[in-house]
């Protein structure tokens, strides 16, 4: 994804990741290091956390944990690249860049996600997927990360599990 | 986790939801360091301040939380005459509904009024004071103020100094802190401790000289001027020659305690103003931390279903 | 027109009655008293299988508002309650509007209660003019009129002197003071008892004390005038306490208590229920034991109700602004069965404390269930349950703690006067 990133954007000039909490951040700072091993230049990494932009607070069984958000860099008339875990119905990314948008005007969002299992309910698409993976609606994704949870990075889809 | 569609006391809180709100308000306490100080959570809700007890900080803090969040607020600052008119509690409270509001945020001077309204279905009721009952975003600005500067609650010693059977902030804070498992004690007068309320679990002090000793936290009490004249002590003067926060006071207790007040303070009175305005006091940052705890408050609440 | 009860455990606590008898009414009098199965013919037959006879209840504390607060309840809706809660005979407090400090007063109530009361109604006639506490009222004047105790209730007679004069006066007429025992003081601002509770709720409360420290002032000029103390509402064990002692020594003095200081203790007050709020409060669980036991030894004379019933604007609203007082001639008698159940009273000195110990105290001529005796019983199935409802009570003040409860002894019938009164 690191290539594809670099390719088209022509170079890491602007450019911004930012990972939503809490599945992107850690796969943001991986991408960040890619990027500058290849390029041999810092890149500015964030994080944000989109609690307060969600859409599903009356819906949702469990109560909302807020996490942190830092997003070093001045965002105007930069690239943000926001990258995610698992792309899912979209509305993650609808309030990520709701929140982005209080925090200045980048010229560009682009989206990185690692895996897409579709069900799209907004307009929302990725313009760097790692695996696009089909999945049923009621299944469930389940991303594991070595600095997150020890061992293996993993990838587990539980059928049935939603709802 | 929320159990409750209304914030009536801190009594009615499990250990969870206070840590889980105080979690919640730090996220919010980085909002109001950003540039755009609002987030959208309560979009299209409306808030109304029922202030039947005249406050301005108060009021203006819970305002300025909900506007923060992208509520519309209505603020009814209902003063006695019309209580004197006849206009009845249940009157207003019905009025309330027909508007509309998500939120009444009420302060009167009656314990139990907000449980009264609690009654009403599909609002969320939130306590600014009620009586000498609660005041629980009050002890919950204090435990946030606390923690950002002790890290933790149990192990830690507060006293509470002033008028205790009067004050709904120390009810409030002494059920918070000793449900977290600090060790809470009392300064003031034999005049103004409360029924019975070693059964709490607080240590009862008449004397600042050994109720201060190696104290973490010092919060003081507001007295009610209009307490005077009463029998509860003699004079403001006696008060505060005894019941005063001085600097020697002061260097009774840890080297890096705090000193806290709810506000507004009677400089002379309870404190003295060089401690008040002095390196120990935090009584600034209870002011901000206070928009971030009701930030939190309103927020959470927005998510039960009711 | 003759009315036979038949198939009932006709129970009389002044001749110590309790067996299978049948009841013969005639008019308004009580004809005979028969072998089960053999009294004789009449115009109706009262069937009351499973069911007590005894002698239509006598509550000496009542409030019946009228004059002046009609709103909150009348002579006629609350003899209405009284005969619904199995009372025949209630004594009616003077904190009216005029109070019941005149001739004139006393007079309208007889009246009133003779043309629209369902019940015996006896008016307990001011200690001091206008209940201020500052002069005597005429006493002799009220007691010819027909008023057969004094009382300020409501309030205390806070001057020591005229409480004295107040019972030194009365022996003229051999009548009761019933003395509401509060010092105002300490009692000031208070709502609820004082206590871990009111600490707890952030109510302001009544230390136990403003009762106590009244009671032991009227005791002690009881004992100084020889004139007949009766306290009202106990409420303390402090009070209880000295009320033994008093007796003890030989001091003339009387005392009651009502259901809910042996039922309810200031526990209940967490919920800031308005129906909770009365005067003096409901205590601590100490006073609630001291109670029942001062009802068990003695100390206690009578159960009365202190019905005091309160129009619905009066209780809906802030805590601290709502009336005191409980509507309770509806739910007294099984309230008292639960003492029953619990083994505090046998039966007999339950109904003994609810009939003749109030008509001895106020010596008038009721409580009995006799050949020649007014025809006022009471038919009560005790072991039947109900759920208590205060919107579908008799009374105008729907103000009671004890909404929902389940509660045993069902009202069947009650006769007044030879009258029957029923309900569905």
């Amino acid at each position: 994804m690191a290539y594809e990133i670099i390719e088209k954007n022509k170079g890491v000039d602007n450019l911004c990741l930012v990972g939503i909490q809490k599945g992107g951040v850690i796969l943001a700072g991986r991408l960040a290091e890619q990027l500058q091993s290849i390029e041999d230049r810092l890149i500015d990494v964030g994080a944000l956390d989109i609690t307060f932009y969600r859409d599903d607070l009356n819906t949702k069984e469990e109560q909302p944990v807020v996490k942190r958000t830092e997003i070093p860099c001045s965002i105007n008339n930069k690239t943000v690249v926001l990258v995610d875990d698992v792309l899912f119905t979209g509305r993650s990314i609808r309030a990520a860049m709701d929140a982005l948008i209080d925090f200045g005007r980048p010229a560009y969002i682009q989206l990185a996600v690692l895996i897409d299992r579709g069900h799209r309910e907004l307009p929302i698409r990725p313009d760097y997927v790692g695996k696009n993976i089909p999945t049923s609606f009621n299944d469930l994704i389940e991303v594991s990360l070595e600095e997150k949870n020890g061992g293996r990075d993993r990838v587990v889809l539980v059928t049935g599990e939603r709802g | 986790m929320f159990r409750s569609k209304d914030l009536l006391g801190i009594k009615e809180l499990t250990s969870e939801e206070i840590y889980h709100i105080l979690d919640t308000a730090a996220g919010f306490k980085d909002v109001l360091r950003r540039d755009i100080k609002k987030v959208p959570p309560l979009r299209g809700k409306t808030v109304a301040n029922l202030f039947f007890e005249p406050s301005t900080r108060t009021r203006t803090s819970f305002e300025l939380a909900a506007k923060r969040l992208s509520a519309d607020v209505v603020n009814f600052s209902v003063p006695a005459s019309s209580v004197i008119k006849g206009e009845t509690l249940k009157d207003t409270a019905l009025t309330i509904q027909a508007l509309g509001a998500d939120f009444v945020v009420i302060r009167h001077s009656s314990a139990g009024v907000p449980h009264f309204l609690s009654r009403i279905e599909n609002i969320s009721v939130i306590n600014a004071g009620d009586g000498a009952n609660e005041h629980p975003t009050q002890a919950l600005l204090d435990l946030f103020t606390i923690q950002s500067h002790k890290g933790k609650f149990r192990g830690l010693t507060a006293a509470i100094v002033g008028d205790v059977t009067h004050s709904r902030v120390a009810r409030s804070d002494i059920y918070a802190l000793t449900k977290l498992g600090a060790n809470v004690r009392i300064i003031c007068p034999p005049t103004l401790v409360p029924a019975e309320i070693g059964k709490l679990g607080v240590e009862i002090f008449d004397s600042m000289e050994k109720g201060l000793r190696k104290v973490d936290v010092i919060m003081m009490l507001r007295l009610q001027l209009e307490r005077q004249g009463k029998g509860f002590f003699p004079s403001l003067e006696e008060y505060f020659n005894l019941y005063g926060l001085t600097a020697e006071r002061l260097k009774l207790a840890k080297d890096d305690a705090i000193v806290m007040h709810p506000g507004p303070m009677n400089r002379g009175v309870e404190i003295a103003t060089d401690v008040a305005d002095g390196p120990r006091s935090v009584i600034l940052e209870q002011v901000t931390n206070g928009l971030a705890v009701r930030m939190a408050v309103l927020y959470l609440l927005a998510g039960v279903k009711k | 027109m003759k009315i036979l009860i038949t198939n009932g455990r006709v129970m009389d606590p002044r001749s110590n009655t309790d067996g299978r008898l049948d009841v013969l009414i005639e008019g308004t009098k009580i004809r005979g008293l028969y072998p089960e199965g053999g009294g004789p013919e009449a115009d109706r037959v009262i069937d009351a299988s499973g069911c007590i006879v005894i002698p239509g209840l006598v509550d000496m504390h009542t409030h019946l508002r009228e004059p002046g607060f009609e709103y909150k309840e009348t002579i006629k809706s609350g003899t209405m309650a009284a005969v619904k809660g199995g009372f025949t005979t209630v004594c009616c407090m003077p904190n009216t509007n005029p109070v019941n400090d005149t001739m004139a007063v006393t007079r309208f109530i007889i009246e009133k209660a003779l043309k629209e009361g369902c019940c015996a109604v006896y008016p307990i006639g001011a200690i001091t003019k206008g209940l201020k506490g500052e002069e005597l009222a005429e006493l002799e004047m009220l007691a010819r009129t027909g008023c057969i105790a004094f009382s300020d209730d409501g309030r205390p007679v806070t001057d020591s002197l005229i409480m004295r004069r107040a019972l030194e006066y009365s022996k003229i007429f051999n009548m009761p003071v019933i003395s509401h025992c509060e010092d105002l003081k300490l009692s000031e601002g208070g709502v609820m008892n004082e206590g871990f509770v009111s600490t707890i709720v952030g109510l302001k409360g009544i230390p136990n004390a403003a009762e106590d420290i009244m009671v032991a002032r009227d005791l002690l000029l009881a004992d100084l005038t020889g004139g007949r103390l009766h306290i009202a509402h106990v409420s303390t064990e402090g009070a209880v306490e000295l009320i033994r002692n008093a007796k003890h020594r030989g001091v003339k003095v009387t005392a009651e208590t009502c259901p809910h200081y042996f039922t309810l203790t200031d526990e209940s007050l967490v919920s800031y229920d308005t129906n909770f709020k009365v005067n003096p409060p409901v205590r601590g669980v100490k006073d609630v034991e001291a109670v029942r036991r001062g009802l068990k030894d003695g100390t206690i004379d009578a159960i009365a109700t202190d019905h005091a019933p309160h129009h619905v604007d009066d209780k809906n609203v802030e805590f601290d602004r709502a009336a005191f007082g409980i509507s309770g001639l509806e739910t007294a008698f099984s309230l008292g069965l639960r003492l029953v159940a619990e083994g505090i009273l046998d039966l007999m000195q339950l109904i003994r404390k609810m009939t003749v110990i109030p008509s001895e105290i106020m010596k008038i001529n009721s409580g009995v269930l006799s050949e020649g005796a007014d025809a006022d019983i009471a038919v009560i199935n005790m072991h039947k349950k109900y759920r208590v409802d205060s919107s579908a009570f008799l009374s105008k003040g729907r103000n009671t703690p004890f909404d929902r409860w389940t509660l045993e002894g069902v009202v069947e019938k009650t006769i007044s006067r030879g009258k029957v009164y029923e309900w569905d």
